[in-house]
């Protein structure tokens, strides 16, 4: 369990976080989502107890991220896989972070054969790719057997293997009951892994919600129809509540009117039906939409050089 | 390859729990520390190189005045065979002290301190651990190379009956306290890099310190040049590996070699109050 309140953190005159309350429960996964520059990773380095907030609380388990006697058990956290001393071998990584708690060599193996990096573990780790090196990060973030699971950004680099691999993961680690929250700028990766949604903008929360009532609050499903009767249907649906618009080639834009409905309307007034379709949103476009005005850099406002985003102040 | 086994990706491998307790102790820190120094391999060049400076300049600088021995009787008086065979230790000195520094600054570089850091909330324990590891690594190494390069260096000079040996007063403690000078000089490199954070500065910094003072302490006026002069860190320590250091320019031995540690001790408590609170 991580419970943030009125949580701010300032860097000078920059204000990365600003009051930000929410609850990450133990059982599900929750997916953190932000545009870049949003305040992910700083929130999460105060989870993890290595940046001071400015103001406000940050507990994990009950307690400040601090106060525990055996973090590693408590708190597990992934922030950037390639932290690791390059010509160190991965084995000896994990077993120096293993002794500081205590945990002995024969669970520093099974974290290891649980990432898959036994072929590689005597290796020198900044030799590893990208997807080695988030193994690596997570396998470290496990050692411990920790309550609490805090991953930054832990799909970047993996191959679509490594992408169905840690989706199980997380979901195995949720149904042990532990808490587990994964920060991601793929909202198609979140919408497959998290049950749960943070979403932050310029530092502040924008949605604390379930993915469907993210995606369902943002923009309802669209019904697409195409009927022998155009203009009948459309006078036909057009009713407090429903809105019909044109869409490209023909087709009607109906919303808030599932199809069902549409179809059997349609019936009675004998218009035949030649298309009927429900447009689901897809988070992206969710997504979109509501960070919309909290996106701190766009594209357009630096045409030459593109977005430049610092996330990882 | 992958075309032909579409959807074999292996489930992961069940990671058991691990319900044993995991206290953090200042111990276990210190044991990881180990971990991480024996396997940093810039560490062990950093010391190797460190015994091989001792042991080689010892040696040279002993040929050199084997060949050319003190003539006249105020020369003689003041000729410190011992010194000449432990001479290796003023470079070796930039070699543990840039250890120093990179044993803390190489965490900050790479993001590893963190981690480190998530794992050890608390935060000292690990400078502590690698203060007690540096010193304990560097001792262990100086110990045989000034041992080393003492006795290759008497043997040198006693072809002119110019040597000492260890059981004449102050030839032990000279040889044991170079490994310690080199310890406590590794430890001002480990002070600096913890407080700054940046290997350029830690070295810079580090250089600053053990020749930059005693040079400008040089250019004071008179007799103030020695006052404070023996103060400088560098001229402190070495009170410790001379035989019989003058009077009027060094501290005694052990006086010096205290003054020398409260340097690094003044530089680890900066550093602690700078590690304990804020970011990391």
């Amino acid at each position: 369990m991580i419970e943030i309140s009125a949580l701010t953190k300032r860097y000078g005159s920059t204000t990365a976080v600003s009051d930000l309350t929410f609850t990450v429960r133990p059982g599900v996964v929750t997916g953190f989502l932000g545009p870049n520059g949003a305040g992910k990773s700083t929130t999460m380095r105060m989870i993890l107890g290595l940046d001071e907030p400015t103001s406000g609380s940050v507990t994990v388990n009950g307690r400040p991220p601090r106060a525990h006697a055996a973090p590693l058990h408590e708190l597990g956290g992934l922030l950037d896989p390639r932290a690791v001393h390059p010509s160190r071998s991965a084995y000896h990584h994990l077993l120096a972070l293993a002794q500081t708690s205590g945990i002995r060599r024969p669970r520093v193996d099974e974290v290891i054969d649980a990432v898959g990096l036994r072929a590689v573990a005597g290796r020198p780790a900044g030799k590893f790719s990208l997807g080695m090196a988030q193994r690596l990060g997570i396998a470290a973030a496990l050692l411990g057997d920790p309550a609490t699971v805090v991953l930054d950004e832990p799909v970047n680099g993996l191959d679509v293997e490594g992408i169905r691999w840690i989706r199980a993961l997380l979901h195995d680690l949720a149904a042990q009951g532990k808490t587990v929250f994964v920060s991601s700028h793929l909202m198609s990766e979140i919408a497959q892994t998290a049950t749960h949604l943070i979403v932050i903008g310029r530092g502040r929360l924008i949605a604390d919600t379930s993915v469907a009532e993210f995606i369902a609050a943002a923009a309802p499903p669209a019904v697409r129809v195409r009927s022998s009767d155009q203009h009948g249907l459309a006078a036909l649906l057009r009713s407090p509540g429903v809105t019909v618009a044109p869409a490209d080639d023909g087709a009607l834009a109906v919303s808030g009117m599932p199809a069902e409905q549409i179809g059997a309307a349609a019936a009675t007034a004998g218009i035949t039906v030649l298309e009927l379709a429900t447009e689901q949103t897809s988070l992206e476009d969710a997504f979109v939409d509501m960070t919309q005005g909290a996106v701190e850099f766009r594209a357009a406002a630096q045409p030459a050089a593109g977005p430049t985003f610092e996330e990882e102040k | 390859m992958t075309s032909t086994t579409p959807n074999t990706a292996p489930a992961p491998r069940a990671l058991p729990a691990y319900p044993r307790p995991q206290k953090v102790t200042q111990a276990r820190v210190l044991k990881s520390e180990w971990t991480k120094l024996r396997t940093q391999p810039s560490a062990l060049w950093a010391l190797l190189s460190a015994a091989v400076l001792v042991v080689a300049f010892g040696i040279g600088y002993s040929l050199l005045r084997e060949a050319r021995p003190p003539h006249g009787a105020a020369a003689i008086a003041s000729f410190d065979p011992a010194a000449i065979s432990l001479s290796g230790v003023q470079l070796a000195q930039i070699a543990v002290g840039v250890l120093g520094v990179l044993l803390i600054t190489s965490e900050y570089a790479t993001g590893l301190i963190r981690t480190t850091l998530a794992a050890v909330p608390r935060r000292l324990p690990v400078l502590w651990g690698k203060a007690a590891m540096l010193a304990a690594a560097i001792v262990a190494v100086s110990v045989p190379a000034a041992s080393a390069a003492f006795l290759a260096g008497q043997s040198i000079l006693g072809r002119q009956h110019l040597a000492v040996h260890l059981g004449q007063p102050g030839v032990a403690r000279a040889v044991i306290g170079s490994a310690l000078y080199l310890a406590v000089a590794g430890l001002l490199g480990l002070g600096l890099g913890a407080l700054l954070r940046s290997t350029a500065g830690g070295i810079a910094a580090l250089f600053g310190l053990l020749f930059a003072v005693q040079l400008v302490a040089g250019f004071l006026p008179g007799s103030w040049a020695d006052d404070v002069g023996k103060y400088v860190p560098t001229t402190a320590g070495q009170a410790v590996t001379a035989v019989h250091p003058d009077p009027t320019s060094s501290l005694p031995p052990w006086t010096g070699f205290g003054v020398f540690c409260g340097y690094a001790a003044v530089l680890l408590v900066l550093a602690a109050l700078r590690m304990r609170r804020g970011d990391a």
